[in-house]
């Protein structure tokens, strides 16, 4: 089922390269998502084994990214058949194929239990998105797909190198000469400690680029500024949610080889360290769009917070990992229909997006609130379950800081969100005809209800995943 | 064999030097192919005896006939198409490079002492070189202006890499050596179209030019 | 002994005139030309003897001291030079410093004369000649460093001595790198192309040659001829580095040693007839290259 799933994917991937018709073309991406979602709803229901001699298999940490993803993809599946109905100037072919190919991509990554096909898995998530930013074709978008083609090419192989270093690193006479996670971490103690610790550096840094951590974070404003809304949801909400995946099963090898005090440090270093710098460059943001990255940027730091403070936070990552995905999937697909009807993502021109856009100037704030953590959306709670393993393992000044950078963004973003949303859109430029349909509003008002309800009550089931995952982490 | 190398070695970290010096582009990327062709050598002196000879052998013609040919005449064709002025002018001058390239390989060996190969009958030149030739390629990548010789940089970053993969053809799978060359191939072949279309939205491959994107 | 001795005295003084010689002979064959004989040297040097010299009004004692201190300077560095198989006249630990001092001193006097000269031209291929030899004595530096360690002996003689054959044997690749930092530092020190073009005549573009354009006579000679004595020590450093001359028969090692000066020789009329010469702002990158190298060959060392 597994495998199916991924092939698929990348089959319909293909055949999208080769299908004739623009304007069905999109429709292909409905069937992915489609098998998709069925193939993840059978996993829940018969979950299954290691396939393929332990190279692939859906454990809970994985269970919980692929099923975010799944649904957003979904989500943006449907968005694209009227997004791309609008941009019918447009030839669509690479962006329909990419889009089906970085779904097999970034479900590979959340099923690899080895790390060499996992790292294979983040960079073909990086070839395959890098065409989709340009998809504007213009100067800009070119020098965003550049930088962002780059840094990740440089992450990337930093990163294999830092499971080159892993590899060596158990392959000492009678070590497991492998890049299976778990003979890696039943082997733990007998890993050779300078090799994982210069591993896990490499990692970091590598795995952390496709992440957006600061400060391998500068091509995110770029990239996710000058994409389409639809991709920006799918990198923001997808790719690097798998990118702490991959982060979580460094870590996992890490703690069993007894470096987890070592580990924790740098992430929560590097975690603080975005969040800082997402506060500091939210506020005055005049490009709604950029300030969306960089509240991407602030949600890796507080993934990253959550995995280096260990104990019960990190059942608050995983529950925050499907929040982030949903609640980025209804900001940068309302600020796509923003977008489109103002021609302009700057704040000098867009103002008054409640009376242009009723559904998606209202969900543009909505989405503010949920993405800062106002109760009672769900990023509230696991926001505050992170914020109380802080405090409950005596880490006060980690908690401290993490509220301050919280309220330093809620009012930079705020302030930026509101102009664009309140006031007169008399006089603001605009495309005509451009109005929220059922295809572009429906979509993120679907995320929107979704991110409520999990606020509202969180499913047995649920819980039980996010304490697995987090059983795998911290092996409590 | 063994002197072999270490001569290869060491001409692989001169070559380095060679690079973060070369003020020519045409002189830069046939240093960066003959390293190319020496990590293809390498791959072929370091397989130790009998042991999956013919994987070895792939690995060494796979690596050769992308290092050293493919990409240098895909390189060439960038910038003769293109009519690129052969000087590249760097953020950091050419001198302070080149010191700090030798900066980076003095602490390549240090640092290499505190990292034992586990298996000791492997080259102790092997990890130095490796971490070399890694911060060389950042250091160009980082340095300097022009899209191509960013691109230059990325590939030694690779063969740094490459480097390090060697150490593994004993008892690694294939999946990895491919996943080397997928990505020294992938990445090329797209930078190079996104090159190619870079000198059609601006009018020069400087990357200074495209910093129209910023706060 | 005495013998040997004399010998090394001989070769020091009388030897030089005749490299340079070959040098130019080289380069005029590759060129296509007959070019001059190859004893010009020793000619250029008895005309100039035989003169007299003008001084300006405006120089002091030190343009007339400056020649003279030169000469001086390099011979007595090259009395610390083992020459052929044998160590040098004098040798103690620690004479490789003097030596390059006793080099730098002789660049030294001829810069000062030039100075005093209050000639702007000369000015500035004084600043020019030093600038670069600031960045060429870490070489050479380096270059003798990486020799001191591979061989354990502070002292020339024990450098390029018995010592250095068993080192190459263990230590090749780091020998070999430095034996091309010290071609180039050599190249830099004697004003061959790439760095300076010793056949140019325009002005703007000398750097050696301008700082010696108010010398005549006999202060010429000294200065002409301390210039081959200081292309015969580079290239019997070069020479004792890279040749084996344990070679047997009576004067077994003399004639591979006068063998080795003369191939050096040819190699470096080679070099400047295939090369050009290098921009002014490109010749420190390569003294700075040639320093890495050391720098690498000795990290290959201290491994």
């Amino acid at each position: 089922m597994i495998l199916l799933i991924i092939l698929v994917s990348f089959v319909l991937g293909g055949s999208a390269f080769a299908w004739p018709d623009n304007r069905t073309r999109p429709r292909l991406l409905l069937v992915g998502a489609a098998v998709h979602l069925a193939g993840v709803i059978s996993l829940w229901i018969h979950p299954e084994g290691p396939v393929l001699s332990g190279y692939i298999f859906l454990d809970a940490a994985g269970k919980v990214v692929v099923s975010t993803s799944s649904v957003l993809f979904l989500a943006s599946a449907i968005y694209a058949q009227g997004y791309l109905q609008r941009r019918a100037d447009r030839d669509n072919r690479v962006f329909v194929g990419g889009l089906l190919i970085l779904l097999s991509a970034m479900t590979t990554v959340g099923v690899a239990q080895h790390l060499g096909v996992l790292w294979v898995a983040i960079e073909v998530t990086t070839l395959a998105t890098a065409p989709l930013i340009y998809f504007n074709h213009n100067a800009r978008s070119l020098e965003a797909a550049w930088k962002y083609l780059l840094v990740s090419s440089l992450g990337i192989a930093l990163a294999l190198l830092g499971t080159f270093f892993l590899a060596l690193s158990g392959a000492g006479p009678g070590g497991p000469k492998s890049l299976l996670l778990d003979d890696l971490i039943r082997a733990g103690p007998e890993l050779s400690k300078p090799w994982v610790r210069t591993a896990f550096v490499f990692l970091l840094v590598g795995y952390g680029t496709k992440m957006g951590l600061a400060p391998l974070h500068s091509w995110k404003p770029d990239a996710y500024g000058e994409a389409p809304g639809l991709l920006g949801a799918l990198m923001a909400g997808g790719i690097t949610n798998f990118a702490f995946l991959s982060v979580v099963r460094v870590f996992q090898v890490m703690r069993a080889a007894g470096e987890a005090p070592f580990a924790s440090d740098a992430l929560l270093a590097l975690g603080l360290l975005s969040m800082a710098l997402a506060a500091v460059f939210m506020a005055g943001q005049r490009d709604f769009k950029r300030m969306l990255a960089y509240s991407s940027v602030e949600h890796m730091g507080i993934l990253a917070v959550a995995l280096g403070l260990g104990g019960s936070a990190v059942g608050g990552a995983f529950y925050h990992v499907v929040n982030n995905g949903l609640s980025k999937g209804v900001l940068f697909l309302a600020a796509g229909n923003i977008h489109r009807a103002y021609g302009s993502k700057r704040i000098d021109d867009v103002r008054g997006a409640m009376r242009r856009l009723p559904i998606s100037g209202p969900l543009f704030l909505a989405g503010f609130l949920a993405v800062t953590g106002t109760p009672p959306f769900s990023p509230f709670w696991s926001e505050f379950i992170i914020l109380n393993g802080a405090f409950s393992s005596g880490r006060w000044v980690v908690g401290a800081f993490f509220l301050l950078f919280l309220a330093v963004i809620f009012i930079g973003m705020g302030a930026t969100v509101l102009h664009v949303v309140q006031g007169d859109d008399r006089g603001a430029p605009g495309q005509p005809g451009f109005k929220d349909g059922w295809l572009t509003a429906g979509p993120p008002l679907v995320l929107l209800l979704m991110v409520l309800a999990l606020g509202l009550w969180l499913p047995r089931a649920l819980q039980g995943l996010f304490q697995a995952a987090a059983h795998l982490v911290t092996g409590t | 064999m063994r002197s072999l190398a270490d001569m290869a070695f060491i001409l692989v970290v001169v070559l380095d030097l060679f690079v973060l010096a070369s003020s020519r582009l045409g002189a830069a990327i046939r240093a960066v192919a003959l390293q190319g062709a020496l990590l293809s050598l390498l791959a072929l002196l370091l397989a130790s005896s009998g042991h999956n000879m013919g994987h070895v052998l792939i690995v060494a013609g796979g690596a050769f006939a992308i290092k050293a040919v493919l990409i240098p005449w895909l390189m060439f064709r960038a910038i003769r198409e293109m009519a690129i002025r052969r000087e590249m002018e760097p953020l950091v001058g050419y001198v302070p490079s080149m010191i700090l390239g030798g900066v980076g390989v003095v602490l390549a060996f240090a640092f290499s002492r505190g990292l034992p190969l586990p298996m000791p009958e492997m080259h102790t030149f092997l990890v130095p070189t490796a971490l070399a030739t890694v911060w060389t390629g950042l250091l160009l990548v980082v340095s300097r202006r022009k899209a191509v010789t960013q691109v230059l940089g990325f590939l030694v970053l690779e063969n740094g890499v490459f480097v390090f993969g060697l150490l593994l053809t004993d008892f690694m799978p294939v999946m990895v050596e491919a996943g080397v060359l997928l990505d020294l191939l992938a990445a090329v072949f797209v930078m190079g179209i996104v090159m190619f279309q870079i000198n059609r939205e601006f009018s020069s491959l400087d990357t200074d030019a495209m910093s129209s994107l910023k706060d | 002994m005495i013998l040997r001795a004399l010998f090394q005295i001989g070769i020091l003084l009388l030897l030089p005139p005749l490299l340079l010689g070959v040098v130019n002979r080289v380069k005029a064959i590759v060129a296509g030309r007959r070019g001059p004989p190859l004893l010009q040297g020793y000619y250029d040097l008895a005309k100039l003897l035989r003169k007299g010299s003008v001084y300006s009004r405006t120089t002091t004692w030190v343009f007339r001291a400056g020649p003279v201190v030169g000469l001086a300077a390099v011979a007595t560095a090259g009395t610390m030079l083992p020459v052929a198989g044998q160590p040098a006249i004098f040798s103690f630990s620690g004479d490789f410093v003097l030596f390059a001092y006793l080099l730098a001193l002789a660049r030294f006097a001829t810069a000062l004369a030039a100075l005093d000269t209050g000639s702007s031209f000369e000015g500035m291929g004084a600043a020019r000649e030093v600038s670069f030899a600031s960045m060429a004595e870490p070489a050479l530096f380096l270059c003798l460093v990486v020799l001191a360690r591979a061989t354990g002996s502070l002292s020339l003689s024990g450098m390029l001595g018995p010592g250095l054959a068993p080192a190459w044997s263990g230590a090749a690749p780091a020998l070999l790198l430095s034996a091309i930092a010290l071609f180039v530092v050599a190249l830099a020190e004697n004003s061959r192309i790439p760095v300076d073009d010793p056949s140019t005549h325009l002005e703007l573009t000398m750097i050696h040659e301008v700082m010696v354009l108010d010398h005549s006579g006999p202060d010429l000679a000294f200065i002409l001829y301390g210039a081959s004595i200081k292309f015969f020590l580079f290239g019997a450093l070069f020479v004792r580095l890279v040749l084996d001359l344990r070679v047997q028969g009576i004067w077994g090692a003399e004639a591979a040693f006068v063998a080795g000066l003369v191939g050096f020789a040819v190699l470096v009329g080679l070099v400047e007839s295939f090369m050009a010469r290098l921009r002014l702002n490109r010749v420190p990158q390569m003294l700075v290259g040639a320093s890495v190298l050391s720098v690498f060959a000795l990290v290959l060392l201290l491994r």
